[in-house]
């Protein structure tokens, strides 16, 4: 079957998942292995993040240069899932602050969430049959 | 949540190995593929990370 004639009932759920939780969408596609490694790589970076004291974005509009790092940057943190909301439920608010440790931590926490979005696009492309 | 306060080698080094195993993982088709490819991207990340370090130390000098 091919990606375009996969119904969307099919892989919506599994790349919901595999947002919400990372490595979700693999575990729901059988791939444990790699679900386990995708959800480690994620948790890692984000709390190596949390622990370095990395600033998350929020979206900021104003020249061309602000809104895209600001905006795509808070794109890129809500693309961690659940480990995104949590670290913002539990009252994680740390100042954009001058710094090489803040600055790898927000770098860090960034990374999280494009890590996570790769394996979202990835489970997509598994559920609609385009890879294995 | 305690502090952590890595160098800059150290954090890079981290975050090219957590880049790498995503990258093995969600580009190619077979595990042994994953394996080497993930290994060429972290190689490929400390290649640059030593000739970038070294670029801007003689660019300082």
């Amino acid at each position: 079957m091919s990606a375009s004639k996969t119904p969307i009932a099919v892989w919506l759920p599994i790349v919901a998942l595999a947002w919400l939780i990372p490595g979700g969408g693999h575990f729901l596609l059988q791939r444990k292995t790699r679900a386990a490694l995708l959800f480690g790589c994620c948790l890692l970076a984000l709390l190596v993040g949390l622990m370095m004291r990395g600033a998350l974005f929020s979206p900021q509009t104003g020249d061309l240069f602000t809104t895209l790092i600001y905006c795509g940057g808070f794109v890129a943190n809500i693309c961690a899932g659940i480990l995104y909301l949590f670290t913002v439920w539990m009252g994680y608010a740390q100042p954009d602050v001058a710094g090489h440790v803040h600055d790898y931590g927000t770098k860090f926490l960034v990374g999280a969430g494009l890590m996570n979005l790769l394996a979202m696009v990835d489970a997509f492309e598994i559920a609609t049959g385009r890879k294995s | 949540m305690p502090r952590m306060a890595l160098s800059h080698f150290e954090a890079s080094l981290l975050f090219a190995l957590l880049a790498s195993v995503v990258l093995g993982i969600v580009t190619k088709r077979s595990d042994r593929e994953r394996l080497l490819y993930g290994a060429y991207c972290f190689g490929c990340f400390v290649a640059s990370l030593f000739g970038l370090g070294w670029l801007m130390y003689l660019g300082h000098r």
